[in-house]
């Protein structure tokens, strides 16, 4: 795959976003959220149902194109470019890994669900696809389990595999940022933390954005986390300080101390 | 101790009411099916025959069979079924999957609702119109089977667009996600996991036009022709349209006949549906979520 060439400074940030407002049919959700996140971190955001996470990755990757009603203002750059500047926004969201709070395995055989995005960009030589299939589904944890089945279909696996599932199929888009909306919330706990082992080694490849209403999830994960609320950024702050006390904003605090949300 | 209360013994005398009621009903409903079974087979089922199925009418049409009517139906619901499922599901596909959800596209949904409840003569008199006189393709099966298909478009773009509808969005979500077009979604999770449903909503639809009389009167079926058609700009004799002639305009037809041919009629449109129904117990049993 080519990688656009881009000036050295803007480098350090996998995303950048200025000012970004979202609204649904004029009704708004999120606004005036200015944050950097560097490449090659695992980002947390944390707050509580409703205050604007999920539709903030969704204007990373542009999904308000596919989304009635839903507009999007201000900047957002990925890898040093306005995502609006991609003539052609199926390229930018192959480069984004995606993955929802429910699992959703497609309804294919689970070598499929794992080939599609290479079979989508135009792979078809069998052998090149097993050794992609393999080493996602060896990177998500999940090829132990399933080797022996790979026809079986992909949405009839439990919640646990079926998350692991998605997370090779996001890998397998070769992706420079990984987002994870919610992840563990279908899941059970063991699984919630061999998943959490794979994305700390995916760090070194790939910039992480971690939606999380586990504020735990964030503390053991993030080294900087932003916290959400109704809709703003309250604040962006290094995760230890965040729960050592040391947040910018008390409503911060009584958030991961558990008091409300 | 427990013990009924007046408002219960009330409620469970009502209950009994009302079920009886529902009961009734449906046996209403299916007492005139039974009935019109039960009476073309006693009173057309003498008259099958393979000579009936396979000969050309004799003698006015009082006797002999009904080959040129039987092979002109097929030619007109076959030739209809490819004139309105290709455009049928390409709109539904635009309509379910493309369209932005705004005033035109609701409009538009409404048009085709509509377009569903145009009584069939008003069709016939279009096709007249459009097809046989501007188009030129005459008094045609061409003409008549584009009538049909043009009656049945909406009930085949809403069967559709519901099969399609049952795709969850979150599968779609995933593809786009991924970076995949709309098509590229359609193409590899939403036809292969609705093709079975929109064909069995198409069959059964398409399977009803079999029997429609007026649409095909003025625009391509024949009062009589000795001969099977060669093509689509041939005209044809239709069952539908055979039945009504030799129960109506023909004298002296031998009273098994009009019997025999609304029994063979009724036999064709119950085999199609028989044909979607076992569709549908397939399709049920390989539920893939």
């Amino acid at each position: 795959m080519s990688v656009p060439v881009q000036a050295s400074e803007a480098a350090d940030y996998a995303i950048e976003v200025e000012d970004l407002a979202i609204r649904y049919h004029g009704k708004p959700a999120l606004s005036s959220v200015t944050l950097q996140v560097p490449s090659h971190e695992i980002f947390g955001i944390i707050g509580p149902a409703n205050s604007g996470k999920t539709s903030f990755l969704r204007a990373i990757n542009r999904m308000d194109l596919m989304t009635a009603g839903m507009e999007v203002s201000g900047s957002v750059r990925v890898e040093g470019r306005d995502v609006r500047s991609w003539r052609n926004p199926y390229a930018l969201r192959q480069r984004i890994g995606v993955v929802f709070p429910l699992p959703v395995g497609l309804p294919l055989s689970i070598y499929d669900n794992v080939a599609l995005s290479s079979r989508l960009r135009g792979t078809r030589k069998k052998a090149d696809l097993d050794v992609i299939v393999e080493r996602c589904l060896r990177r998500a944890a999940l090829w132990d389990e399933v080797k022996d089945r790979l026809d079986s279909l992909g949405s009839l696996l439990s919640g646990g595999q079926q998350q692991r599932l998605t997370i090779a199929r996001a890998l397998s888009q070769d992706p420079s940022i990984l987002l994870l909306d919610e992840f563990s919330i279908a899941v059970d706990p063991v699984t919630t933390m061999r998943i959490e082992e794979v994305l700390a080694e995916l760090k070194s490849e790939m910039t992480i954005v971690l939606v999380t209403n586990l504020v735990q999830q964030a503390r053991r994960l993030a080294s900087r986390t932003a916290f959400f609320l109704t809709g703003e950024l309250v604040e962006v702050t290094e995760t230890e300080t965040m729960f050592e006390g040391g947040a910018q904003d008390p409503r911060t605090t009584a958030y991961v101390e558990g008091k409300f949300g | 101790m427990f013990e009924a209360t007046a408002q219960n013994r009330r409620n469970l005398k009502v209950e009994g009411l009302f079920r009886l009621l529902f009961l009734w009903m449906t046996c209403m409903l299916i007492l005139p099916v039974a009935l019109i079974l039960g009476v073309l087979i006693v009173r057309g089922g003498p008259a099958i025959s393979w000579e009936f199925l396979f000969t050309q009418p004799l003698n006015n049409m009082t006797a002999g069979g009904i080959l040129p009517a039987l092979v002109g139906t097929v030619w007109l619901v076959v030739v209809a079924l490819i004139a309105s499922v290709p455009v049928g599901v390409a709109a539904a596909l635009y309509l379910s999957e493309y369209a932005p959800d705004n005033r035109l596209t609701r409009a538009i949904n409404l048009a085709i609702i509509n377009l569903a409840g145009v009584p069939s003569i008003v069709h016939a008199l279009f096709g007249l119109g459009a097809f046989v006189i501007f188009f030129r393709f005459g008094t045609s099966i061409l003409a008549a089977s584009l009538t049909l298909a043009v009656m049945t478009l909406p009930v085949v773009i809403v069967a559709t667009r519901e099969s399609l509808q049952t795709v969850p969005l979150a599968f779609r979500e995933a593809c786009w996600n991924m970076g995949a077009t709309r098509w590229q979604t359609i193409r590899k999770i939403v036809l292969p996991n609705s093709i079975s449903g929109i064909l069995t909503g198409v069959i059964l639809e398409v399977s009803r036009t079999s029997g429609e009389t007026a649409p095909i009167m003025f625009t391509g079926a024949a009062f009589f022709l000795p001969f099977l058609p060669q093509g689509v700009l041939d005209q044809t004799m239709a069952m539908s349209l055979h039945l009504f002639v030799i129960s109506t305009q023909v004298p002296d037809v031998p009273e098994h006949m009009p019997f025999g041919v609304a029994l063979v009629l009724i036999s064709m449109v119950l085999a199609m549906n028989g044909i979607s129904i076992a569709f549908r117990v397939y399709l049920r049993g390989r539920k893939k979520w």
